[in-house]
């Protein structure tokens, strides 16, 4: 890995700064290149190693690795897993998305208590894990298009559950996930902002996490993203695996059919 | 037996199981979404339960944005008007403070998040949606440019008898914008006590000023 992690201040203030008085657009676009510098060494990989290791090894009360998970495709099957995530699982008669698919093989393969695990602070002991093992799984669909499965009814019920939850308004502010993400072009100050509601295009929005956070050194997956961005919607904080973060990971997933995955991603 | 992780949340989608003769109604979706959000969330700091509560206005403009049809006429007076109501008006009868605490306002997202506390002074958010003084460039797009927003409006003495109207439309869209447009993005920055009314009036004093750089 190269030493990217000492160049991005000075990349970016690079950036801004041949910008000058120039409008916004210039701004955003000194971030976008600084984006793709940054991708040619993504500390992401070191994530996506720890996960496969963690995948390998024999670990938890039943000294058992993950090679017979079932993420959907059949047992350890994981290229092409991800972008057909969260989908409906006969066992748990749930429909669950990758990391909290994940918890139950580590549950029922490895005998670790799943429910200790969700309850587990993002970046934390065995959360940290499956973190690393949602970015070591999803990159082995790398370069792939989501397609979603939308045959079972639940699947079908979770999809529309996922719409209603992203049109509630709530909290001090009355936001929904709508106030940011339901129209084209729109930015908060310089970032700019998916639109969700449809597919917003390769590599963007749902097809962009897990991603590597710069601005905080931190990998995150799809569950401390929605956390965040409930957080910021001044909502109380959705449970890890709870119903309406699922729910809104169908929504976003299937409305991004044929979106390609470039995760692991690399944001600001 | 211990219970397993996947089985400790409620199953939403019972309501597809419950309706395997027919296909489930939009009903049937929304009591399902209602049930989901009430057993996904958990209090955090500041931000608790409370806070998912849905009043008129915000049932009836997500059921809108949900189906894609707009809120009825009728309906969308009602909630205009209710808003309305909750408009406090300046207790001294001055509307404007001082602007440049008002760019300070305007600058800051803070406040109000269960990783802030009580004590938190709450920014206004504005930047985030709004151009607003011509020297920040880091501006959001979600809501209009502001820029020279008193000038464009003719507003050359705030105090005069002829700004009177526009002043106060100006308060109330800041108190409460729902009182204007029921399905306004915008937050109910009085109404929802985001910010008080000293605060208020510095990002009047911001937007109205002829001395403040938005209207330069």
């Amino acid at each position: 890995m190269k030493n990217l992690l000492a160049l991005p201040l000075a990349t970016i203030v690079a950036g801004l700064a041949t910008v000058g008085t120039a409008h916004a657009q210039s701004a955003s676009e000194g971030i976008a290149k600084y984006r793709e510098m940054l991708q040619d060494g993504n500390p992401a990989e070191l994530f996506e190693m720890k996960g496969e290791e963690l995948w390998k090894q024999k670990r938890g009360p039943k000294q058992a690795t993950l090679d017979q998970c079932d993420l959907g495709l059949g047992p350890g099957v994981i290229q092409g897993a991800f972008v057909q995530l969260p989908r409906y699982f006969k066992d748990t008669g749930r429909v669950q998305d990758l990391e909290s698919r994940l918890v139950t093989c580590m549950e029922t393969l490895q005998g670790f208590n799943g429910a200790e695990i969700a309850k587990t602070p993002f970046g934390r002991g065995e959360m940290a894990n499956v973190t690393a093992l949602a970015t070591f799984v999803a990159t082995a669909s790398k370069g792939m298009r989501f397609n979603l499965p939308q045959q079972h009814p639940q699947e079908k019920a979770m999809y529309e559950v996922g719409k209603r939850a992203f049109f509630t308004r709530g909290g001090t502010h009355d936001f929904s996930c709508a106030s940011c993400h339901g129209a084209d072009d729109k930015r908060i100050r310089l970032q700019e902002l998916p639109n969700l509601t449809k597919n917003p295009g390769d590599g963007i929005g749902f097809a962009a996490w897990p991603a590597y956070r710069v601005s905080n050194s931190q990998m995150w997956g799809m569950q401390q993203r929605l956390n965040d961005c409930f957080r910021q919607q001044r909502f109380p904080e959705p449970k890890f695996g709870s119903d309406v973060t699922i729910a809104l990971g169908v929504y976003m997933g299937v409305n991004a059919k044929n979106a390609e995955s470039i995760v692991p991603a690399i944001k600001r | 037996m211990r219970q397993t992780f996947a089985f400790i949340l409620p199953v939403v989608a019972a309501v597809a199981l419950a309706a395997c003769s027919a296909s489930p109604s939009a009903v049937d979706y929304d009591k399902a979404a209602a049930d989901a959000l009430k057993n996904s969330f958990q209090a955090r700091g500041i931000a608790t339960l409370d806070r998912l509560e849905q009043d008129q206005a915000n049932a009836a403009c997500a059921a809108a944005d949900i189906s894609g049809q707009p809120v009825e006429e009728k309906l969308a007076k009602a909630i205009e008007a209710a808003n309305m109501k909750t408009v406090k008006w300046p207790a001294d009868g001055k509307f404007l403070g001082d602007w440049k605490q008002g760019e300070v306002i305007a600058q800051s997202g803070r406040g109000l998040t269960w990783t802030d506390d009580a004590k938190t002074v709450n920014g206004g958010n504005c930047y985030n949606c709004h151009q607003i003084s011509k020297e920040e460039i880091s501006f959001g797009t979600l809501g209009p440019s502001l820029y020279n927003y008193g000038k464009l409006r003719g507003v050359s003495n705030p105090n005069s008898p002829e700004a009177k109207a526009i002043v106060e439309y100006t308060w109330g869209k800041l108190w409460n914008a729902r009182a204007y447009n029921a399905c306004s993005q915008m937050p109910r920055v009085g109404h929802k006590g985001i910010l008080n009314e000293t605060q208020l009036k510095h990002v009047m004093a911001l937007l109205l000023d002829p001395a403040s750089p938005v209207n330069k």
